[in-house]
């Protein structure tokens, strides 16, 4: 029996995979998902009963290829200005006919997906439509699941893939992986997008469930798939390690009846051993390599974090140097909020609260940055920690009181109340 | 082959450049066009005179009009243009990019309609 569970695990896996090696071969983004769409609504009907073939990917592969050959085939007859569409079923024809499966096979397939990440991360697109188009294309989320997860209306959703796709055929955005020179710019926004869609799935930004946990496992999929493209960019390896090791403590963050719970009260012995030993040798590669950046140095601090068994444990001197270090590199208001943290440690909640008042009357400079930090509950809520442990009750109550106003995030919300409640 | 326009816009208040300025900006433009020439990727460029020296063709009441002025009052107007013809966007970004490397003035990258 195949169940439909099995088949929705072959569309994931291989939706992306499917849309990047007809991209490559049509050249045209909406012609691919629509004959890889069909080829899986195909394979719906017929494996039930046929089973599922030896090769699923090879399968909607040659499937999707010859849909949409028909329909070119179709235009071309209707359209006589549709010439090219004729030449390239030519061009196409005996090679489908002969069967190319083998040579999708063993051809550098990977690449297409490396490809097609670039193409939607491509840096004349804006950055909203970079994370919708990578999530639609390569991870095959339908327009309202994408919608949902970035917390915008569908039909802006909608426009927005429709623009993003438009532009790429209109404006002629290569489909290609680009050249050495470009790269660096180019993978910031890739792995960029990335991370986002794993912040999204990690922590959703607004609504009642604190985790959207299938898009954290998509974004370390696609970081899985770029360390394997790309291993010698240090950087890659970082944010996967970076998003494995934060991954890992997911099963504590919660309690049964879904509340938050803060790292320092998290029962160690539900974190993932297997995603931590993943990532802490992923950190320990970049050591190695020894060329330090953003996401390199995020997965150290994290990687720090979860070599403590017991909190008590945990090496302060070396998550602050860590965070100087981020912090010379990037220096956001959130970064400088979290390097307080580890400041309250070392220099006591006094020094901590200078940096992070300091930190909060900083003017945020970046566009990537939003808001003021003024405006992020996480200042307020840090604050409130630090006034409390300075026994400075009535602020510490007031910095509760403007972190609960602005927490969006119901879990998140309901932690800080229960925080203001045991203060008095 | 795509041709992509290139539009420079300069603000309208513009405090021109020095002589000596204008002069280094002008060596710079020529030797990224004749890079582009090289390339095989040259059409066309030019550069427009003050937007004050425009005259819009329009119609009023179904008789051809002639206003002074340009289209619109904008801060920023077009201020000349290149045309090339490359493979693909990032062939045109390059090009532009060196082109704003000359000049400095923002510039917009748009690929003429073409059916096939």
């Amino acid at each position: 029996m195949i169940d439909e569970d099995e088949i929705a695990r072959i569309f994931r896996d291989e939706y992306g995979r499917a849309v990047s090696v007809l991209t490559r071969s049509f050249g045209d983004l909406d012609l691919a998902e629509d004959a890889v769409q069909e080829a899986f609504a195909a394979a719906v009907q017929r494996w039930p009963t046929d089973g599922i073939p030896p090769s699923p990917a090879g399968w909607i592969i040659t499937t999707a290829r010859n849909r949409a050959i028909d329909r070119l085939r179709r235009e071309a007859q209707r359209d006589s200005k549709h010439a090219q569409a004729a030449a390239l079923l030519n061009q196409l024809g005996p090679s489908t006919s002969s069967g190319t499966l083998a040579d999708e096979e063993e051809g550098p397939v990977s690449d297409d997906r490396l490809r097609l990440i670039f193409t939607c991360c491509h840096p004349a697109l804006g950055a909203p439509a970079q994370v919708a188009l990578t999530l639609r294309l390569l991870g095959g989320l339908s327009t309202p699941e994408i919608a949902r997860a970035l917390l915008v209306p569908e039909a802006t959703m909608a426009q927005r893939i429709v623009r993003a796709k438009g532009k790429i055929k209109g404006a002629r955005i290569p489909y290609r992986i680009p050249a050495d020179a470009d790269l660096p710019d180019r993978l910031r926004a890739v792995l960029a997008v990335i991370y986002l869609i794993f912040n999204e799935g990690y922590l959703a930004s607004s609504g009642d469930r604190l985790v959207r946990d299938d898009q954290a496992v998509e974004a370390i999929r696609l970081g899985r798939l770029l360390l394997e493209l790309m291993p010698d960019e240090p950087e890659v390896r970082g944010l996967l390690a970076l998003m494995l090791l934060t991954q890992a403590r997911r099963p504590a963050r919660m309690t049964a009846t879904g509340e938050l719970v803060p790292l320092a009260d998290q029962d160690r012995d539900r974190w993932d051993r297997q995603l931590i030993m993943e990532g802490q040798q992923l950190v320990q590669d970049c050591i190695r390599r020894n060329q330090p950046g953003p996401y390199q140095l995020q997965a150290a601090i994290n990687a720090a974090h979860v070599d403590a068994t017991r909190v008590a444990d945990t090496d302060w001197a070396q998550i602050r140097q860590l965070y100087d270090q981020l912090y010379a590199l990037n220096p956001t208001p959130m970064v400088g909020l979290n390097r307080a943290i580890a400041v309250a440690e070392i220099d006591g909640p006094q020094a901590a609260l200078d940096a992070v008042e300091e930190t909060g009357n900083r003017p945020v400079s970046r566009r990537m940055e939003q808001g003021s930090l003024v405006g992020s509950h996480l200042f307020h809520a840090v604050r409130a920690d630090l006034l409390r442990r300075l026994g400075r009750t009535d602020e510490a109550l007031a910095a509760y009181d403007q972190a609960i106003e602005l927490a969006d995030n119901q879990a998140e919300r309901d932690h800080l109340v229960r925080r203001r409640a045991e203060l008095g | 082959m795509t041709r992509y326009l290139i539009s420079i816009f300069q603000p309208s208040a513009a405090t021109q450049p020095s002589a000596e300025e204008l002069t280094k900006i002008m060596a710079d433009v020529d030797a990224v066009n004749t890079e582009i020439k090289n390339a095989g990727a040259w059409v066309f460029a030019g550069g427009l005179d003050d937007p004050s020296t425009a005259t819009v063709v329009t119609t009023s009441n179904g008789e051809p009009v002639l206003i002074d002025g340009p289209y619109v009052e904008l801060k920023e107007y077009l201020g000349g243009f290149t045309l090339i013809d490359v493979d693909d966007l990032d062939a045109a970004l390059h090009w532009a990019r060196r082109l704003h490397g000359a000049i400095g003035l923002p510039m917009e990258v748009r690929p003429l309609y073409n059916e096939f």
